[in-house]
């Protein structure tokens, strides 16, 4: 039967019948659009999906998937994540995760899991905040911000994601902005073709908690001049007329102007394939008003995944133990025979 | 081989090798067993070490032992006291002389009892007179100055030379025990086969031992233990660890469904995750995770994912495991999660063992969150539980929480290998084409096991996780739905009771006392039943495997006994669920929380007591 299938699909036929809770205006409907319609156009049969989470207002996403889903515990769903796709490497698998999730008591399979190259597509949704808990200062919070368990601001720095994600041997990292749905599905596209750990930061707004926490640089009257959208072997241009754009000065980045003989040549092109990370991690780390803050894939490196690592060892091992089944090993080693 | 003067005819001995943890007492242990069991003898052994991998040389905290008990007829456990006590250094003798038989042999390394070394065993000037010894037999052996002697042409460092000793002592042990050299020859020709310097130097350290001990015959007795009448069959020795290892492959091999392992190593559970790691080929995927909690998730990912999927550990890692067993139990995933039981609370004693686990294992967790849970009572065993905690984990769509503990895990006994197609069938309870659009929690009408639709089936795409559903997998928060559903989760488990086998009473049917047990001290309890039973008391014992839920005749069972007394390692678990399950029996007690197994006469002699006191009454 498979062969006659063929795998085209609308965004629709990801939708499941459940109805969306999502506060309205929240961000999440929209990165929800967008996986819905990059899933439409990576030609991979429906029931080869399979959505995770963990516990937070991100988590809820698998409900909404017409796919497989496992709505797990909080900050585990990078360790059932794993299972899933070290058992059946053929799943295309994704973790739906909140920066609470994934980085404060799911702090450490989220590590593990980058570390292994496990090839999972992780979306990790940035509101800085604790939304379904109403309000608490997440690992994200900027350093000072007041929330109800930080009555007096914050003492406390905060984890950039990208810097994490590279310290733990990541090989893959991008980041979107929850209204850009164009750019989240072509992320989202190219996350789940990539072999390896996805990490993909959605700088997501919670309306109701942390609302416009990523205004500043994602609000439409300035995103442009305040962001940059990286492509790979493309120079690091950007702003509302295309003048400004990024050199490498010394160890540092700086922003620079066009003209005054500066020119297009003179900028740094984006390499998002080179292993080692310097650059991308300047570009991760990236801060508005110093600089604008980086989208895009920012790194992209390919290397071997642990699912097939363990798919080879086993194959080879297969190959040459006398061993094939119980019966064999039962007999196997020291044995003798009672008459 | 030399005539033996003075031969004492047993039915069974118990001989202990004891030295420093560096002195290779596992390893001879380990040799004198195997040879024995390829002689024929059934018996069993516990190896008994310090936690740190090296305690200071010669102190009591650093003494590591290895008990074997071997008979011409069947033995049930490592022994309670030793018959022959081989004593490396005087921390060996101080640490194992309270555990030695009155008039038992004692072989010591003379060369090791320096004035040094006796001080800092903690004892004056000489620890014969001291321990006052006199009854025994006392074999002071200069082992140490003998292989120096017996390898003085070998061109081997002195470290090396010492390092022969434990086969020197070995040697001396197999005169007196009458056994055949080939066995332990040949391990060392295949262990060292890149090395056969180190083989040869262990071959002449064993065989000067052997004629060492020929030559001092006068003063030795000689104990012959004849082979045991056993059934039939091919056999191996086993320890536990590797028997749950080998259950639960078994039993995916059965269900015809690969296997998943995700753990975290911790004593004294390691062991079954190296063994399922040796097995690629049959297709083990061994996920060694990052903490505990990573491995029951990467479990049940690996479950949702369609393996039969288990995770292993001790009483800290079933702690850390509690979150992700109530996940299981709400998602209603099949998963195994083995506790290896030792010495609690909190680190406690990691190397000993202990049943303290059983509450926390039927209840430490939040909700209404019912498991299965079963428990092995013998090394061997360990296979037999293996396989069933996997089969009722598939087949009624449930974790199932499986004891064994320290003393099972590294005790061994000889075990008449099964043969795969007489292990029962296991049928995973997958939908059928009929049940489109699926229904993640429609269940079967007998079991009211849910279905196993896995990812990459087409039409079954569902979702489940730790939310309360409807039959359809719609998240509810109607109160009527979350009764019914944790009613259901509950019926579910115990309705396992129909699939299990009925209590057995061993010993008398009916009588004056039930002897009551649970996994790992079946083999104590029964030793001290049988002496009881041949001393004319009306004695029966049951010993569960079955906990959760208990086999269905446990009233009838126990209304044939006018006192029930429990005998568990720890201070009353067992007992105190029983008297919730059923009311109308009285509980008497034995505990124990030493870290150590019963002894078979400290539960006889308690038996008595209540015996008595009926006799009395």
């Amino acid at each position: 039967m498979d062969e006659l299938r063929t795998f085209e699909y609308t965004p629709k036929d990801f939708k499941s019948d459940q109805e969306v809770r999502w506060c309205p205006g929240c961000g999440d409907h929209a990165v929800l659009n967008a996986v819905q319609r990059a899933l439409s156009e990576l030609g991979i049969p429906r029931e080869n999906y399979a959505f995770v989470s963990g516990i937070g207002c991100s988590s809820r996403f698998p409900y909404y998937m017409n796919t497989y889903g496992f709505h797990g515990i909080h900050g585990r769903a990078s360790a059932i994540a794993s299972g899933i796709k070290t058992a059946n490497t053929q799943l295309s698998v994704w973790q739906i995760t909140g920066d609470g999730d994934a980085l404060a008591i799911g702090g450490n399979h989220f590590i593990h899991v980058v570390r292994r190259n496990i090839d999972i597509n992780i979306l990790l949704f940035n509101n800085e905040i604790y939304g379904l808990t109403k309000g608490q200062y997440s690992p994200t919070s900027e350093r000072g911000l007041v929330t109800k368990t930080s009555p007096f601001g914050t003492v406390e720095e905060p984890f950039s994601v990208g810097e994490l994600v590279i310290g733990a041997k990541g090989k893959y990292f991008a980041r979107t902005v929850d209204s850009n749905v164009s750019l989240s599905t072509q992320i989202c596209i190219d996350a789940a073709r990539h072999k390896g750990t996805s990490v993909i930061e959605v700088l997501q707004n919670c309306v109701i908690f942390n609302d416009g926490i990523h205004d500043v640089v994602t609000d439409k009257e300035v995103r442009e001049d305040r962001t940059i959208i990286l492509k790979h072997g493309e120079p690091m241009l950007f702003g509302k007329n295309s003048d400004k754009g990024l050199v490498l000065e010394g160890l540092k980045l700086r922003v620079v102007t066009l003209g005054n003989g500066i020119t297009e040549k003179d900028l740094l092109v984006h390499d998002a394939a080179e292993s080692n990370p310097g650059i991308q991690y300047m570009l991760a780390n990236m801060r508005y008003p110093e600089y604008p803050v980086a989208l895009g894939i920012i790194r992209a490196v390919s290397g071997d995944t642990y699912e097939s690592a363990v798919e080879e060892q086993i194959s080879i091992i297969r190959e040459k133990s006398p061993v094939k089944c119980m019966d064999d090993l039962l007999k196997s080693g020291s044995t003798w025979v009672v008459e | 081989m030399g005539k033996k003067s003075k031969i004492i005819e047993k039915e069974e001995v118990v001989i202990r090798f004891s030295g420093d943890s560096g002195d290779g007492m596992q390893l001879t242990g380990t040799l004198f067993s195997d040879t024995a069991a390829l002689y024929g003898n059934d018996l069993s052994t516990f190896p008994d070490y310090p936690a740190e991998i090296r305690a200071p040389q010669g102190t009591v905290g650093g003494v590591s032992g290895f008990q074997v008990h071997l008979g011409k007829s069947e033995v049930f456990t490592p022994g309670d006291l030793a018959d022959v006590l081989v004593a490396m250094n005087p921390a060996a003798i101080k640490a194992n002389v309270k555990w030695t038989r009155k008039g038992g042999t004692i072989i010591y390394d003379q060369d090791n009892f320096t004035e040094k070394n006796i001080r800092k065993a903690g004892y004056e000037k000489d620890p014969v007179r001291e321990e006052n010894l006199d009854g025994y037999t006392i074999i002071a052996a200069p082992v140490s100055s003998m292989v120096k002697e017996a390898l003085k042409d070998f061109g081997l460092d002195p470290k090396s030379v010492l390092r022969t000793k434990n086969m020197f002592a070995l040697g001396m042990v197999y005169w007196l025990f009458d056994r055949k050299l080939d066995y332990t020859e040949k391990y060392f020709e295949k262990k060292f086969s890149k090395k056969p310097q180190i083989a040869q130097a262990n071959k002449i350290a064993l065989r000067a031992g052997y004629y060492y001990a020929e030559t001092i015959e006068a003063l030795t007795p000689v104990y012959k233990v004849s082979p045991a009448r056993i059934a039939p069959g091919i056999y191996r020795n086993i320890c536990g660890n590797a028997a749950t290892a080998w259950g639960l492959m078994a039993a995916a091999e059965k269900a015809g469904l690969k296997l998943f392992v995700g753990s975290y190593p911790i004593t004294p559970a390691t062991g079954i995750l190296e063994e399922l790691a040796l097995r690629k080929d049959l297709g083990v995927k061994s996920f060694q995770a990052e903490d505990e909690i990573a491995g029951i998730c990467t479990a049940l990912g690996a479950s949702f994912a369609g393996y039969l999927a288990v995770t292993t550990t001790s009483g800290p890692g079933l702690a850390l495991k509690t979150e992700a067993i109530g996940l299981a139990v709400m998602a209603e995933l099949p998963v195994v999660i083995v506790d290896v039981q030792r010495g609690g609370p909190s680190t406690g004693l990691p190397t000993k063992t202990e049943q303290a686990d059983l509450l926390q294992a039927l209840y430490g967790r939040n909700g209404e969150c019912p498991v299965v849970v079963l428990a092995a009572s013998t090394p061997a065993d360990c296979f037999d539980y293996a396989f069933q905690a996997a089969r009722i984990a598939i087949e009624h769509m449930t974790p199932v929480i499986l004891l064994t503990d320290g003393y099972l895990a590294n005790g061994t006994e000889p075990w008449k290998i099964p043969e795969m197609k007489d292990l029962p069938e296991i049928k995973p309870p997958r939908p059928s084409p009929d049940d489109i659009p699926f229904m993640p929690y429609k269940r079967d009408e007998e079991r009211l096991s849910r279905f196993w639709a896995t990812p990459g089936t087409a039409g079954f795409e569902h979702r489940i996780g730790g939310l309360e559903k409807t039959i359809k997998g719609t998240v509810s928060y109607i109160p009527d739905n979350h009764e019914l559903m944790v009613k259901l989760r509950a019926e579910k488990v115990n309705r396992v009771a129909e699939k299990v086998p009925d209590l057995n009473a061993a010993g008398d049917k009916s009588g004056d006392l039930l002897v009551v047990g649970w996994g790992g001290s079946y083999g104590y309890i029964m030793t001290a039943v049988r002496e009881l039973q041949a001393e004319g008391h009306k004695v029966g014992l049951v010993n569960f495997n079955y906990i959760h839920p208990l086999p269905k005749n446990v009233r009838e069972v126990f209304s044939k006994f006018r006192k029930i007394v429990v005998c568990e390692l720890n201070m009353g678990q067992m007992a105190a669920y029983l008297r919730m399950k059923y009311q109308e029996f009285t509980y008497l007690q034995i505990n124990k929380v030493q870290g150590l197994p019963f002894t078979s006469q400290e539960i006889k002699e308690q038996c008595i007591k209540i015996l008595e006191d009926k006799l009395n009454g």
